[in-house]
């Protein structure tokens, strides 16, 4: 593998009696998104503290590209600080400063910008972030939720090549979260900065993560891909995920991936015959500007989720959210003839309330000036309770095809 | 026995104490002089501007009341003293020296210690607590740099202007009680004023009040910005702890250091 970005050898750190890190070893790459995740109180800021230099090792090394960072001189590591951005936990924003000049602190008073080219770099942030009517107010003045967006901005304000972020999503709406989460990788992919992230939302960071690191008493458990995680048998992962994930995925109110996997395993797997399952899977693909819309794209996964659990939990179907706009349904007793019918009467209804739905929130969000235009595509198998939930997700998603589409011109049409 | 421990122990306490001492005072050296320093450095006009109209023009209307009131008390006073030798038509010269030579730089001191060194050790504590310094070094920029120089910068300006301010103010006050109310003769307070105050006096005065600025300023800002250090508190709790010990401290220290001052002076 590549040499990592960063490089964390047998790092440790106490505080008094207690040891947060204990000879944790971990590597960073570069252009991914690294999410750490973990208990409270195992050392994830501490961690992203360690990055940026504002704690110092008590033992061990940390590495930039291969080399140690306490061997850098002061040119080397002021450039090495100059790539990194991070934002606080609690935003650590100024209370006697706008939201404007908080944003524009760190350009002001490190860059020799004129204040053109300041506000123009500012507003443009501001205006990502959705902060243009609040420009002039102060933090206390502000939400939560508009605080930490705030500090988003004035993290991405200096175009960093690495951010690091301590729980960006804290104390948002489950729409906001995907927002905040949806703009770290759209920035990434337009920028190629590298992401370092720590966050509770299971499984919304998982979406957008190249590579997990899961913290366990002082030390790095596990190092790898979000699939390579779950494929992990091992308690520590399910305590984690269970005490995460809760019960209800926040965006679509449709089951979490555990509680979903338990409930396939608890009242199917286990029963001494086999029985006849059906699976759908329904992609939301939307066109190419739906980076650009934030909210509505989040909401229309929400009505769509909110349509798929009224349609099929009458029907003894239980769902969850597979991938970021991939919701699955299993609808066990059912043969595929009649999964077949359920889903063209479910694509008439998708076209009968769910896009008018749609219709109404774009309106009200986005005005009748933008346009957002969406396909739903459907995947059906039929299965035995005994296959393994991975392979049938996987033919499934073969097998998928155009149900519906919503133009925003003409409305939605069944295919 | 017990008697026994607790002599041994008065000994360690005495050396940790006087060690705890020395750190600090090497600590806040070492502060003041990278405050100092980094007055000097690029984009620094702004703040220590806003930080001048802060602790300097925001606290001019105090301490001219508390000037006039103290050339007020000090007329009346000094006149009934006076009196009693005959010699109530020195008064001018002696209300004036005394203000320029000690009372205006020591009370003008303790009033804007009062006023803004309590708020820098609060605002800096807060910076601290909540992280907003830390942020600032995520940001690149030099918290003492940002937040440090520009008030030591600030207080070196205001500190001798109010001081001047007060002692004019003071001498109004005097010439107010000596000569409007209890008759003394005007001419007589004003030519005395003249005659008896030189430039040392004048340049005492002003000595005292910078001596008093870097102190102030370096106690009151090094009480905050290391807030997060205290052993004894945490929080909130820790800001008001550390603000009350900003102002205590300053007191303390500006009239130790008058002495001191005043001693090498004369």
């Amino acid at each position: 593998m590549d040499l990592p970005l960063i490089e964390f050898r047998d790092v440790t750190k106490r505080f008094g009696d207690r040891t947060i890190l204990d000879k944790m070893s971990l590597k960073i790459y570069e252009n991914q998104i690294t999410t750490i995740i973990g208990k409270s109180g195992t050392g994830k800021s501490v961690l992203l503290k360690h990055i940026i230099g504002l704690l110092k090792p008590d033992e061990g090394t940390i590495l930039f590209r291969g080399k140690p960072v306490h061997e850098m001189g002061k040119d080397e590591w002021d450039g090495y600080r100059s790539q990194v951005s991070y934002m606080f936990q609690n935003n650590a924003l100024f209370d006697s400063l706008t939201v404007f000049d908080n944003v524009a602190l760190p350009l002001r008073q490190t860059t020799n910008l004129r204040k053109r080219e300041v506000m123009r770099k500012v507003m443009t942030r501001i205006q990502q972030t959705e902060l243009t009517e609040v420009a002039r107010k102060y933090p206390s003045e502000l939400s939560g939720g508009m605080q930490k967006r705030v500090a988003l901005a004035r993290a991405l304000v200096t175009d960093p090549q690495i951010v690091l972020f301590d729980e960006p999503t804290t104390g948002q709406d489950p729409i906001r979260k995907n927002i905040i989460l949806s703009m770290i990788a759209h920035y990434r992919r337009k920028f190629g900065f590298t992401a370092v992230l720590i966050s509770h939302d299971i499984p919304d960071v998982f979406f957008i993560s190249d590579r997990i690191i899961l913290l366990w008493e002082g030390k790095a458990a596990f190092q790898g891909s979000y699939e390579e995680s779950m494929r992990l048998d091992h308690p520590m992962i399910d305590e984690l995920l269970h005490s995460l994930e809760g019960f209800q995925d926040e965006l679509t109110g449709l089951l979490s991936k555990q509680v979903f996997k338990n409930r396939y395993t608890m009242t199917l797997q286990r029963r001494q015959t086999d029985i006849t399952v059906s699976a759908m899977l329904f992609t939301v693909e939307f066109d190419l500007a739906a980076d650009l819309f934030g909210a509505p794209v989040f909401e229309i996964l929400r009505i769509m989720g909110q349509n798929i659990n009224d349609f099929f939990g009458p029907l003894g179907g239980f769902s969850a959210r597979h991938q970021r706009n991939q919701l699955l349904t299993i609808l066990p007793h059912i043969q595929l003839a009649d999964a077949q019918a359920l889903l063209d009467t479910f694509t008439h209804q998708v076209q009968e309330k769910a896009f008018s739905d749609i219709q109404a929130m774009l309106r009200t969000n986005m005005g009748a000036a933008m346009c957002l235009n969406l396909s739903v595509k459907a995947g059906i198998i039929e299965g035995k309770s005994t296959d393994d939930i991975d392979r049938i997700i996987d033919k499934a998603e073969s097998s998928q095809k155009v149900v519906a589409v919503y133009r925003c011109d003409q409305g939605g049409e069944a295919r | 026995m017990q008697q026994e421990r607790s002599q041994i122990m008065f000994f360690p306490t005495i050396g940790k104490t006087a060690l705890e001492l020395v750190r600090n005072l090497g600590a806040m050296t070492i502060f003041f002089a990278e405050g100092f320093v980094k007055i000097f450095r690029r984009k620094q006009v702004r703040e220590i501007v806003y930080q001048v109209f802060y602790i300097g023009a925001k606290s001019t209307n105090i301490v001219m009341l508390i000037g006039l009131f103290t050339g007020m008390v000090l007329g009346l006073q000094l006149y009934y003293t006076l009196i009693k030798f005959g010699s109530e038509g020195v008064l001018g010269s002696v209300i004036a020296l005394s203000l320029i030579r000690e009372l205006g730089p020591v009370l003008t001191a303790i009033m804007i210690t009062a006023r803004a060194g309590s708020s820098m050790a609060a605002e800096i504590g807060i910076l601290r607590i909540s992280e907003q310094i830390d942020a600032l070094y995520t940001m690149r920029v030099d918290p003492v740099r940002y937040i440090v120089s520009p008030r030591i910068a600030a207080a070196i300006i205001s500190f001798p202007l109010l001081t001047a301010f007060f002692d004019l103010i003071g001498i109004f006050g005097g010439y107010l009680t000596g000569v409007v109310l209890l008759g003394v003769d005007k001419g007589a307070y004003i030519y005395r004023v003249q005659a008896y105050v030189d430039f040392v006096d004048i340049k005492g005065g002003f000595l005292k009040s910078l001596v008093f600025a870097v102190l102030v300023s370096t106690i009151c800002c090094f009480q905050g910005y290391f807030t997060h250090m205290r052993t004894d508190s945490y929080g909130a709790k820790s800001v008001s702890l550390s603000t009350t010990s900003a102002v205590v401290i300053s007191c303390v220290m500006i009239l130790i250091s008058d002495y001191v001052v005043t001693s090498l002076l004369m």
